[in-house]
């Protein structure tokens, strides 16, 4: 993200490049080479003008207003607070306390998973989501999509009506002509209709499916996503049967991934990271680590945790997988990798640990893939063991790639009378050569129901709102199966509807509430003798205790079906497609949360990209943000390069989820659709596609340079090895400056509290939950592209991704930062006002409604953790955002600097509760935002100044060390350092290839 | 014809801009100040006009209704809380019932529509002020809100300004009185306040508590 004169100029960086082989840390390829745009990033806190005057309005102008605006500007403080009314309830519900939040157990399903959740509520209007202590799934923690949700349930641009072909109605008019429509269908058993949906899982749902489908014979119900066959399939091939995959990460000593991302991401995430965290820290005396192979199409954040990773082209995943599996078996080594140390090191540890490991494959992998990869478990003697099987989780799993195929067969034949499409957006992610578009278009009748006026509302006739899952009751397995019962916080705001109500208005109860129909559910299914109080404990619980299914045995065989096979090589690229690690299949493209989080590899905002290697964006003589035209299964898109170390030479990565068309205003615009790309019958990978160089350029917003930070190795990292011979071998990188070197009066000692913050950076899987968390939290405002290409994004922590070694193979390493408190606070001594303080607990206080806004601060900050809101960009306008606000934290406005408080509000309101109790605050009582989503607990809050807290132990360990440690700013935050587990038979520095 | 101005005028001429620049900005600040501490700018002592002209010389004074009656969450929460309409019903479905001043009430109970009333001591957005830990820390009613029960149309007694915190944050010993008291109006101390403040400030165990983000956040 610089000029483009200092820009990857590839002839004279590579030559810098391969000089600067074996450098220590770096953050990108412009750093490597020193690429003068870098060094400004580094040495200006807010380069490119960030800091000066480059809106629309012109600088005269602003003078203008300004003038005026200056002579008046004394007396705003003698004007008085316009007048506030309070409203207080007519009736006191139970429960409430006004100024008092209640959470409350429920469940946001993603693709049917859903993550077990607690929502907080002021008054009655959720604002915050917290992991569900109790649940298996959770244990306190959450991922991106469960933090970001919130945000979506305040959506200004959901459909917040009903209509009929753009026309508003209601849903009783909505209902009496369904009615009409149903009843020409019941004389011919209802062979017109068709229900298109997603995956269903809900157990409700899919009881309600059935009553419809008895009362409709003919009628057909089909499901559709665009992802996730893979593990479908995948089991189907394997086992015969639907069955899904647990891992069980906390027994395992070493892990293959093909292409996962279970660190924190996708179904089971949350605790997948916790169990394999859990055998990777070294606190507590640990002296093993389990290892972690990695082989992947395009680097991931769960990639970058591996000890030892290798690109793969998607074409050779399956001949890897096939030479693996011949080695396992001690046949001669074949296929793609055969020949490395990486491949002979890891056939050795996983022969070594049979019973003890875990080949997992990625959710974007093929069914074939998957397959294989059960079956080498099988071999290892894994499943049963670290991998155990249930039934599937789906209602009724299906090849659904076959669903969609016979939907378009049945609309082609224009039988389709009625066409009802819940959830889902197949118009948007369909493969073009079904035309769905047209083929939908066929239906007589087509009604949707969507939560946004999206690809596929926009050619049906009736448009439903759908409720948010806050909004509705309903219920859905978490990743093992455990039936979470879905309870609404609020009345739906746009008058949505659930898929619960739209299939009771198949039947005799047309208006039945979804309340009813899961109470109902759960009713008849419930065996013991006290529903009532079962009922009332599962809805409080967030869950169905003991639902998950038993584990079931299952013997894997190896044989692949042709039509399972990938795609026939062609000359030209490789294309992996992957689902964004945020926004996924684009289901929350319009989240804005979402959208401005930066991608852990790429540090992406607002787009996506066409990652290509170094090697490869050479051959096509392609630098970052060049435009090219992709082509590939007839079709042709277009996108920005984004050169990626670790990408593997020869493959595209492309993920899916962007250019979208009718989002909403977040969404819209925001990079290029790249389902055209993917075929119907090779939906995972392609061959032989073909780049052309557009010779124009395309701004991307990558945050990767911003915030750099200057000094000795911001990240610590070693291996166990190391560790072992001396534990303190990391502390000794750090040049600590003598105990006494400070010209401040070194008086005030911290009596009271004392609050520090440890982070353990080998737990750190980079999954950017806590970003999202803080966001949510804090209500820290979204700034939009335009703003983040001026370095103006404003989230409190930024997870920086490093680079170590090869530029073409670089290890990975995420360091999480925040504002870290210093003792001798350098923002502090440059302040004109005062305005930022150490206070007697030593939290560096930003006091808002002080600030002037001269930015001295963030100037003189050595970790860039300031953030300054340079416009007005907290949103002041949006009636339905304003609902998500944290009424305990202010809402900034323009011209105020802000940062990390260490979440104050919950130190204060933890404090209060200790002083009413007449008690300390206990360790543990107060956890930050950031601290309480982290799905790998790497962030660990408390007092200093107790010796026994869990904090002071974690920074009595010798691998704590300070950021920056020789400017002798005494950072309360301090962070422990990395340990990996690198097999030494591979060598560190030895190139595989 | 002589000149009327010496050359000395010069330097008077100088000196008087630069005596009128520093007079201006003084009497500007002056000004400032005046406003921003006059009881204008902080409605200190403002009856403030309500839907129902309610009384708590009436309800406290007369009636002798100890505050929590209404203010239920005082001891636990941020707010004290307006009572919601419920509680006025609680007696004025008895007594009162055809009043017309008590109208509105009764419409807000029929319709289940809220009644709007005024804030009266209204703190600016950026403070963050919880009564719970004030009330416990023996902090009493009447040391903000002053004679409640002597005040027919309710009014903000202090100027709520932030050097007025600050006066009893640094020194709470001059403030404070037997949790047992909290609610007492008119209430003197059986020994003398300098002694009690110091008693209570142990017991209670009372911190001073001037830092930014004890309150601003």
């Amino acid at each position: 993200m610089s000029e483009n004169s200092d820009s990857l100029n590839l002839t004279s960086i590579r030559t810098k490049l391969d000089k600067a082989k074996g450098a220590g840390y770096w953050r990108s390829l412009d750093e490597l080479a020193s690429v003068e745009g870098f060094k400004e990033f580094l040495h200006r806190e807010f380069p490119r003008q960030a800091s000066e005057w480059i809106d629309d309005e012109g600088r005269r102008n602003f003078l203008k207003i300004m003038g005026a605006s200056l002579a008046l500007a004394g007396l705003s403080a003698c004007t008085r607070q316009p007048t506030e009314f309070i409203m207080p309830y007519v009736e006191a519900p139970e429960q409430a306390i006004p100024g008092k939040p209640l959470f409350y157990a429920t469940a946001f399903p993603v693709s049917g998973i859903a993550s077990p959740v607690l929502v907080e509520a002021h008054e009655f209007r959720p604002t915050k989501v917290e992991g569900n202590p109790e649940h298996p799934a959770s244990m306190g923690a959450t991922d991106v999509q469960a933090q970001a949700s919130i945000l979506g349930l305040y959506d200004p641009d959901r459909l917040q009506t009903v209509n009929y072909i753009g026309e508003v109605r209601s849903y009783p008019s909505f209902l009496s002509s369904f009615v009409n429509i149903l009843a020409r269908q019941q004389g011919n058993q209802g062979s017109g209709i068709r229900i298109l949906t997603e995956t269903v899982t809900s157990p409700t749902l899919y009881g309600q499916m059935q009553d419809v489908l008895k009362l409709y014979p003919d009628a057909k119900w089909y499901q559709w996503e665009p992802t996730g066959h893979g593990r479908r399939m995948g089991s189907q091939i394997a086992f015969g049967k639907y069955l899904n995959p647990i891992y069980k990460f906390d027994q395992a000593d070493v892990v293959l991934s093909i292409d996962g991302n279970f660190l924190g991401n996708g179904p089971g995430g949350v605790r997948y990271a916790r169990d394999f965290v859990s055998k990777r820290i070294m606190r507590d005396g640990a002296t093993t680590q389990s290892r972690f192979y990695a082989v992947e199409t395009t680097p991931t954040s769960t990639g970058c945790k591996a000890d030892h990773r290798q690109a793969i082209k998607p074409s050779e995943v399956s001949g890897f997988l096939q030479g693996l599996t011949a080695s396992l078996n001690n046949s001669a080594a074949s296929g793609p990798l055969a020949n490395s140390k990486f491949y002979s090191a890891l056939v050795k540890d996983l022969q070594a640990a049979k019973g003890r490991s875990i080949v997992i494959a990625g959710e974007d992998q093929s069914p074939e893939v998957h397959a294989r990869v059960h079956f080498i478990n099988e071999m290892l003697g894994n499943n049963g063991h670290t991998v155990v099987f249930t039934q599937s989780l789906e209602a009724k799993p299906v090849d659904q790639w076959a669903d969609l195929q016979a939907l378009v067969t049945d609309l082609h034949s224009g039988q389709v009378e009625l066409l009802v499409i819940m959830g889902g957006n197949p118009v948007y992610s369909a493969p073009p050569e079904l035309n769905l578009r047209g083929a939908i278009q066929m239906a007589k009748t087509r009604v949707r129901l969507g939560e946004h006026d999206d690809e596929t509302s926009e050619i049906c006739q009736w448009n439903i709102p759908m409720a948010h899952a806050y909004e509705a009751w309903s219920d859905a397995p978490a990743y093992d199966g455990t039936v979470s019962i879905i309870q609404p916080l609020i009345a739906p705001l746009y008058g949505g509807k659930s898929a619960h109500e739209l299939l009771s208005a198949f039947t005799e109860t047309p208006e039945k509430s979804s309340y009813l129909s899961v109470r109902d559910y759960w009713t008849a299914k419930h065996t013991g003798a006290d529903f009532e109080t079962w009922w009332k404990h599962s809805v409080h619980d967030g869950f169905v205790r003991d639902s998950a299914p038993p584990a079931v045995s299952a013997s894997a065989s190896l044989a692949i079906p042709r039509t399972a096979i990938g795609p026939a090589a062609g000359s030209g690229y490789d294309i992996s497609f992957h689902s964004d690690p945020y926004v996924l299949d684009g289901r929350y493209a319009n989240n804005a949360w979402l959208q401005e989080l930066p991608r852990p590899i790429t540090r992406l905002t607002w787009d996506n990209a066409v990652l290509v290697s170094r090697k490869t964006a050479a051959e096509l003589k392609v630098e970052d943000e060049d435009r090219v035209a992709i082509d590939s299964n007839g079709h042709t898109v277009w996108g920005a390069i984004t050169v990626l170390p670790g990408q593997p030479d020869g493959s595209i990565a492309l993920s899916l989820g962007y250019g979208r068309t009718r989002s909403g205003r977040a969404g819209n615009g925001a990079g290029f659709d790249v389902y055209p790309l993917r075929s119907a019958s090779n939906p995972y990978y392609a061959r032989g596609a073909s780049v052309r160089k557009l010779g124009e350029k395309f701004k991307l917003a990558p945050v990767q340079h911003h915030f750099a930070m200057e000094g000795r190795e911001p990240v610590h990292a070693g291996t166990i090895d190391e560790f072992k011979q001396d534990p303190y071998f990391s502390e000794k990188k750090s040049e600590l400056p003598p105990k006494g070197l400070t010209i401040f009066p070194d008086t005030w000692k911290y009596e009271g509290y004392a609050w520090g913050m440890a982070i353990d950076l080998t737990a750190c899987v980079g999954c950017s939950a806590c970003v999202v968390a803080c966001q949510a939290e804090n209500n820290i405002a979204v700034v939009g592209k335009e703003q983040v290409l001026n370095t103006r994004e404003m989230h409190w922590i930024r997870i920086d991704r490093y680079y170590k070694g090869e530029p073409d193979e670089p290890d990975m390493y995420f360091q999480p930062v925040a504002c870290v408190q210093c003792e001798q606070a350098p923002c502090e001594v440059v302040c004109p006002v005062a305005a930022t303080e150490t206070d007697a607990e030593g939290l560096n206080n930003m006091v808002y409604n002080r600030c002037v806004g001269t930015r001295y601060c963030s100037n003189n900050c050595p970790y860039k953790v300031r953030r300054f809101n340079f416009l007005l960009f907290s949103d002041w306008e949006t009636e339905s955002t304003k609902l998500q606000k944290n009424p305990d934290v202010t809402v900034r406005s323009r011209g105020v600097m802000e940062k990390c408080s260490y979440c104050v509000q919950r130190i204060n309101y933890a404090k209060i509760t200790a002083e009413k109790e007449d008690r300390k605050v206990r360790d543990g009582e107060i956890v930050p935002a950031c601290a309480a989503a982290c799905p790998s607990q790497a962030i660990m809050f408390g007092d200093l100044n107790d010796p026994k807290s869990r904090v002071t132990q974690w920074k009595r360990h010798s691998l704590n060390y300070s950021l920056l440690a020789e400017l002798n700013t005494r950072p309360r935050t301090t962070y422990l350092t990395e340990i990996r587990n690198p097999n030494p038979e591979v060598g560190k520095s030895e190139k595989d290839s | 014809m002589s000149q009327i101005f010496s050359s000395g005028t010069n330097s008077l001429a100088r000196m008087s801009i630069v005596i009128g620049v520093v007079a201006l900005a003084g009497v500007g600040g002056a000004l400032f100040e005046l406003i921003a501490d006059s009881t204008y700018a902080t409605r200190q002592g403002d009856a403030r006009e309500q839907p129902i002209p309610f009384s708590h010389a009436h309800h406290v004074g007369s009636m002798g209704i100890d505050c929590r009656y209404c203010h239920t969450s005082v001891e636990n929460s941020d707010w004290s809380v307006i009572p919601p309409t419920k509680t006025c019903m609680n007696c004025h479905s008895q007594i009162w019932i055809n009043s017309p001043t008590l109208e509105p009430v009764r419409e807000s109970f029929r319709t289940n529509q809220s009644i709007r009333w005024t804030k009266v001591y209204d703190l600016p957005d950026y403070v963050y002020f919880n009564h719970s830990i004030h009330v416990k820390k023996g902090v009493g009613c009447e040391t903000c809100h002053g004679r409640i029960d002597q005040q027919p149309l309710t009014y903000q007694q202090p100027s709520l300004q932030m050097r007025w915190c600050l006066d009893c944050h640094r020194n709470p010993e001059q403030h404070l009185r037997p949790r047992d008291q909290i609610t007492t109006m008119g209430y003197v101390p059986s020994e003398p306040q300098a002694e009690l403040g110091a008693r209570l400030v142990k017991e209670y165990h009372v911190q001073k508590l001037d830092t930014c983000w004890t309150c601003h956040r």
